[in-house]
């Protein structure tokens, strides 16, 4: 498989040495993309990575949202590209309403780090492919707004059109529907709160975060000479 | 310029200081003078009472590359490969604003990693409060805890493990030491000012009117009743800014941009600006008028002392300085070039054009008065006999299951999930850990680093009590299989001016200079914080030992948690049931400590460490585990619980309520597949280390012949009791 | 000309609000009784060039639109000085 991965950096981002590290185990080729870039180099995939963009200063994600970057990878959204928001990602992705809802404290009001229980609710998800349905997934949280919101008209839509790809088994920030990950309506745009680069090696504990993101690198088709 | 013959002692100076102060200068001190002799003078910041004694520690070793004196030690870990790292203090701070107080502490340690040109990669903190439940406590436990995770986690650098530690003496004296490691990516950096008409360029944070009379005069002064007015004069950290600053400059450093470098910390631009022409032996012009503000109309000796966070001073030659700034404006990080290196030895600090202070540079620093202050051994230590024995415990379950749910032993779950152990994917072992074992970026280079304190022990018998932290350290790391090869020690005490302080702290560097030679560990650095007492009443003396170890290999590692039933568990290393004094049992029976700490051999616990070495080399271990508080009961439950696998063993011959309990030193629980028992054996024979074969892993209970308890009913008293202990209005 | 502003941010009735139900929480502990209904907000103080009072409202609402608010789960409120 080689799909070519642009991991967006903001000022604050953490994780996009970690997904590199993840994503290339599994072979794909990765670049980083500086947020002030106005245009996204030629990638398959955009991942936003975790992290504190911004400080998340405001409300985490607030700023990041309005980068440069941003209005490329809608684009790319739009065209029916596949990103992916870790995290912090997330966050962003919902503050630019690419994703619905909001990422609000957890509700015990602390930060978690701490590996979870998931379970796939959908499979049918290029995020997600290579799950069975219902398959548990145990994969680590880290984050202290993380506990994922919408109205009641949203979510009814949101369900019905099987957005919800990922919930938790035991819910531990409060999110609403136990709701981990979902994509967009269209489905090539996902956000999850866990970590699934930190779950990809022997050494990590678990390798089921790579069911996540070999299932997104198998979902882009092969290109000939792949090189960036 | 005349001034009020007071104005020196309300900055801190003493009469003999003032003195002092003008012999240096041949003349009366200006007003910015003096305010910039108060900090650089400063206990904090001078070392006055402690550099005497701290000559006395080993220093030197094959694999030291940098020692003490500057930002961090740097030791070499594998060829080529180095790591910088350090421990620090940030006590008065953090009982003043906890949150802050905690938050740049660990700010301020990874400058001074980041200043040797290492990129950050491991945090650790060692905390010590007063008992839970009770008064300002839990307040600020909350606060440092929630400051040291919001600051370490938006940084990007996992904290990897730690100590917390509860103690009435500490109630009103917390204790907030961090530890930091980094790796040096790219070339070593060094807080040298080098080449007069190199320009001095200011990278980071706007300068404020933080910790103006902070960290240095706060320092240097216990608490009283005044503390609560000290507030407005606490740093504020930015964690977003101190990410920009650290990827930034590890940017500048990648691209050889930089010829000097240092952090401000203590003593604001003071500190570098006289550290760093002392050491190359040239002066500098610091034009305030060039330094960002964020607050208007500050006088010069503000801009000078303030203790604004997030900041670096770099020396950049005039070629590269449009380079430099060209980085951090990508950054969006602020950057001005705010004086230059001179020839003249002296540093010069102008506004509006006019020189407002000039001062020898080493008038700062190495000639910065130090003193031998009076020693005097307290009555108490020579009462000191064995320890006197506590109550056997009528119900030794009882006992065992209170043992489990004291604060200082139960489960930190509640305290390390809020830290980001994991980003950085190099943390092999982390918190619960005997030491954290961590993998080097791109690298198969591990690592493994813990930070201990002695307890009560110290109280007892400073000399004692400081060989046995740095042998509980020692050991901890070698229990991973890791082979201890350097300490960075943060010696926390009470007034020095105080005679019995100022022995018991002699005696500590006496008993950390012993060890580390005795273990081939020498220390590379670390930090001395005086004035931890309220109301005259000291802290117990209480050196914090960090130590770094090296594996040879990553499968070599070893963690604390049986691995499959069936395997047999044995104990290394001898036990006296007399060791029971300021142990955790005679904690639990109340009253103040008493009696010897355990006597320590420093060859016996040096031969514990080889063995431990060689055997998980030879991949021998399943598991090892050291013993410390708690002692015995304590050690296997631990295991137990991280491996999830009960275990059934028979106690060694003596009474079995001080064979569970007692707490000798040079000891740990080992488990091994049944058939390379004897290989172990034989192994521990070579080494002179006692061995004893005590069961086996298995079962859902945990059985030590005498009693027995259900694993889940014990791990759940473990695991709940820390978040019980807290008071219940605290989430 | 220009003109003072407060904003403050509120969490949209109906949503939950942990914060404020811890500050409800502990209040009792401190002696304070008969507290209920709180809820934590943000407030955000500002300057802005504008020509009147109305427009400067205007401005101010439209950054609270667009940024300064989250109308996923957030109300807001602006007072113009």
């Amino acid at each position: 498989m080689s799909g070519r991965v642009g991991i967006v950096v903001f000022p604050g981002s953490n994780c996009e040495r970690d997904c590199r590290r993840a994503l290339e185990s599994l072979g794909a080729q990765t670049t980083f993309v500086w947020h002030k870039e106005v245009a996204l180099p030629d990638v398959d995939i955009v991942v936003l990575p975790g992290g504190f963009a911004h400080g998340d200063y405001l409300r985490t994600g607030a700023i990041a949202r309005f980068s440069p970057v941003m209005s490329a990878v809608r684009d790319h959204a739009d065209a029916g590209g596949l990103v992916i928001g870790i995290c912090n990602g997330f966050q962003i992705l919902c503050e630019a309403g690419l994703l619905p809802g909001a990422l609000r404290k957890n509700s015990g009001l602390k930060f978690i780090c701490r590996w979870v229980g998931l379970s796939v609710d959908n499979n049918q998800s290029p995020f997600t492919a290579r799950a069975i349905p219902g398959q548990r997934l145990r994969i680590p949280i880290n984050h202290f707004e993380g506990s994922w919101h919408c109205d009641s008209d949203e979510l009814e839509r949101v369900r019905a059109n099987g957005q919800v790809v990922l919930r938790y088994t035991a819910n531990p920030n409060g999110a609403l529907d136990d709701v981990a990950g979902l994509t967009n309506a269209r489905g090539n745009v996902f956000g999850l709160m866990p970590h699934p680069e930190r779950a990809c090696e022997p050494s990590s504990g678990s390798q089921d975060g790579a069911v996540i993101l070999e299932s997104m690198l198998e979902s882009v088709p092969t290109r000939e000479h792949a090189h960036l | 310029m005349s001034l009020a013959s007071t104005l020196h002692r309300e900055l801190g100076l003493t009469d003999d200081e003032l003195t002092a102060i003008r012999q240096r200068l041949g003349r009366d001190p200006a007003f910015t003078e003096l305010a910039v002799f108060s900090v650089m003078w400063s206990e904090h910041c001078s070392y006055k009472s402690s550099r005497l004694h701290l000559a006395n520690l080993p220093t030197q070793g094959e694999n030291v590359v940098v020692g003490p004196g500057e930002g961090a030690g740097v030791v070499e870990v594998a060829p080529g490969v180095r790591v910088a790292w350090k421990i620090e203090s940030h006590n008065h701070p953090s009982f003043v604003e906890p949150v802050n107080g905690a938050a740049t502490g660990v700010g301020g340690i990874v400058r001074d990693i980041l200043s040797m040109g290492a990129r950050p990669i491991a945090l650790m903190d060692s905390l010590r409060f007063g008992l839970p439940g009770r008064g300002r406590t839990d307040f600020l436990v909350e606060g440092v805890v929630d400051g040291i995770s919001s600051y370490g986690n938006a940084i990007g650098v996992p904290t990897v493990g730690g100590e917390t530690i509860f103690d009435e003496c500490y109630a009103h004296n917390p204790l907030v030491n961090v530890v930091c490691l980094g790796v040096v990516e790219h070339s070593l950096q060094h807080g040298r000012a080098e080449g007069p008409g190199n320009a001095l360029v200011l990278i980071g944070s706007s300068t404020g009117r933080d910790g103006i009379g902070g960290a240095s005069v706060l320092a240097s002064s216990g608490f009283d009743a005044e503390a609560a007015d000290k507030r407005p004069s606490v740093q504020v950290g930015d964690p977003f800014a101190e990410k920009l600053v650290i990827e930034a400059c590890l940017e500048l450093i990648r691209a050889d941009l930089l010829a000097g470098f240092q952090d401000l910390g203590a003593g604001g631009i003071c500190c570098p600006a006289s550290e760093m022409t002392s050491k190359a032996g040239t002066g500098a012009v610091v034009d305030v008028d060039r330094v960002p503000r964020r607050e208007p109309g500050m006088a010069p000796f503000e801009v000078m002392i303030s203790e604004s966070q997030e900041r670096m001073l770099a020396v950049v030659e005039p070629s590269k300085l449009d380079a430099v700034l060209a980085v951090c404006r990508r950054w969006d990080l602020g950057a001005e070039v705010i004086g230059e290196v001179t020839a003249s030895g002296r540093l010069q600090v102008v506004s509006g054009g006019e020189v407002v202070a000039d001062i020898p540079s080493t008038a700062l620093t190495d000639d910065a008065p130090f003193l031998d202050r009076p020693r005097r051994r307290p009555e108490l230590a020579d009462e000191l006999g064995p320890a006197p024995a506590p109550e056997p415990p009528a119900d030794l379950e009882a006992a065992f299951l209170a043992m489990l749910s004291l604060p200082g032993i139960a489960s930190r779950r509640w305290v390390w999930e809020q830290y980001d152990h994991m980003i950085g994917l190099g943390t092999l072992q982390g918190p619960g850990a005997d030491a954290a074992v961590i993998r080097l970026p791109d690298s198969e280079v591990a690592v493994a680093i813990t930070v201990d304190g002695p307890g009560r022990f110290c109280r007892l018998d400073p000399y004692e009590g400081a060989c046995l932290a740095v042998a509980e350290a020692a050991r901890n790391v070698a229990c991973t299989g890791a082979r201890p090869v350097a300490v960075t020690n943060c010696l926390n005490f009470g007034n020095p001016e105080e005679p019995e302080v100022m022995w018991a702290f002699t005696e500590v560097v006496r008993g950390i200079a012993d060890a580390c030679s005795a273990f081939g560990a020498p220390v590379t650095g670390g930090n001395v914080s005086f004035y931890n007492e309220t109301e005259g009443r000291p802290i117990h003396p209480t050196p914090v030992i960090g130590m770094l170890g090296v594996l040879d290999s990553v499968e070599a590692q070893v963690g604390i948690g049986f691995r499959a039933e069936g395997d047999a568990i044995l104990l290394v290393g001898a036990t006296d049931e007399l060791d029971l004094g300021g142990s955790e049992l005679a904690a639990l029976g109340g009253g103040a400590p008493s009696g010897r700490p355990p006597r320590l051999d420093l060859a016996v616990e040096r031969n514990l460490h080889l063995l431990l070495g060689r055997v998980s080399a030879e991949h021998l271990l399943r598991s090892a585990h050291d013993l410390s508080s708690g002692g015995l009961a304590v050690a296997l439950a631990e295991a137990a619980f991280a491996g999830h696998l009960g275990f059934s063993v028979e106690l060694p011959p003596g009474e079995a309520w001080r064979v569970l309990f007692s707490e000798s030193p040079s000891r740990a629980v080992v488990s091994c597949a049944r058939p390379d028992v004897a290989q172990l054996t034989l192994a521990a024979r070579d080494h002179g280390v006692p061995i004893r074969l005590l069961g086996a892993v298995g079962g859902e209970s945990l059985e030590f012949g005498a009693f027995g308890v259900s694993l889940e009913r014990a791990l759940s008293r473990w695991d709940s009791a820390f978040a019980e202990s807290l008071s219940s209005k605290v989430g | 000309m220009t003109f003072g502003a407060v904003v403050d941010v509120m969490l949209k009735p109906g949503i939950a609000d942990p914060q404020g139900q811890t500050v409800e929480r502990a209040l009792p502990a401190l002696g304070f009784t008969g507290v209920e209904d709180v809820r934590v907000g943000k407030r955000i103080e500002l300057t802005v060039d504008a020509g009147t009072p109305e427009e400067a409202r205007e401005l101010v609402g439209e950054m609270c639109d667009r940024f300064l608010a989250n109308p996923v789960i957030e109300s807001y409120n602006v007072t113009v000085l």
